[in-house]
């Protein structure tokens, strides 16, 4: 299950609604992921860009994989502003068994940094300031490059 | 003419073109100086599936989708 929200995430009502959702389906681990925003290097906070149609394919893929495992993977983004100290991320993966929840969240979150559409802005003054430098290249970046 | 779509920080309106393949958007953007910093390090994706051919042909109805480096959470 894919949620996007615009601007910060209600992080209670989320994570209520996921475990009404999925308490008596018999899993006995749910491992949520809150990602926060911190205040640092003078930020008032984030900002975030999202291409839906290849988060929506990449979130899919995932949820095979994870299906293959008997587990179910929740996942919450915000787009748009994200003040300090309020959440622009929740990832979250059920299982009937507790490691194979543990190993899914990281490799999942990993992943999810690596390789989703999703372009991240610094708030600094009212202005959105690209996160060039903590930002991670996609696979097959610079086939339009012109040579040299 | 197929659809360039600029995302995220490109920030630039989309563009439509006459072209059969990625080779000749390659050399439709080579005189664009500003753009050729970041197609550096950009991906490019037909009808939203990542690619890295540039032999790979296309139609009319096909969407490019040009994505700068990313970083969700």
């Amino acid at each position: 299950m894919l949620e996007l929200h615009d601007g910060s995430l209600h992080v209670n009502t989320i994570l209520a609604e996921w475990y009404a959702k999925i308490s008596d389906k018999n899993y006995g681990a749910f491992i949520p992921f809150v990602g926060i925003v911190r205040d640092e290097d003078g930020i008032d906070g984030l900002s975030f860009d999202i291409y839906e149609p290849i988060l929506n394919n990449w979130f899919n893929a995932w949820q095979e994989k994870a299906k293959a495992q008997s587990a179910y993977l929740l996942m919450a983004h915000s787009r748009g502003d994200v003040l300090n100290h309020t959440s622009s991320y929740i990832a979250a993966v059920v299982s009937p068994k507790r490691k194979v929840a543990l190993k899914m969240i990281n490799d999942f979150v990993e992943d999810f940094k690596a390789n989703a559409p999703i372009w991240k802005y610094d708030l600094v003054e009212g202005k959105r300031v690209y996160a060039k430098e903590r930002s991670h290249v996609l696979s097959g970046s610079g086939l339009l490059k012109a040579d040299a | 003419m197929a659809k360039v779509e600029f995302l995220g920080p490109l920030g630039r309106p989309s563009i439509e073109v006459d072209i059969a393949n990625l080779s000749e958007l390659k050399t439709f953007f080579k005189e664009d100086k500003e753009l050729q910093d970041w197609l550096s390090i950009c991906a490019v994706a037909v009808n939203d599936t990542l690619v890295c051919d540039l032999n790979i042909p296309l139609c009319k109805e096909d969407k490019i989708s040009l994505l700068p480096p990313v970083c969700g959470g």
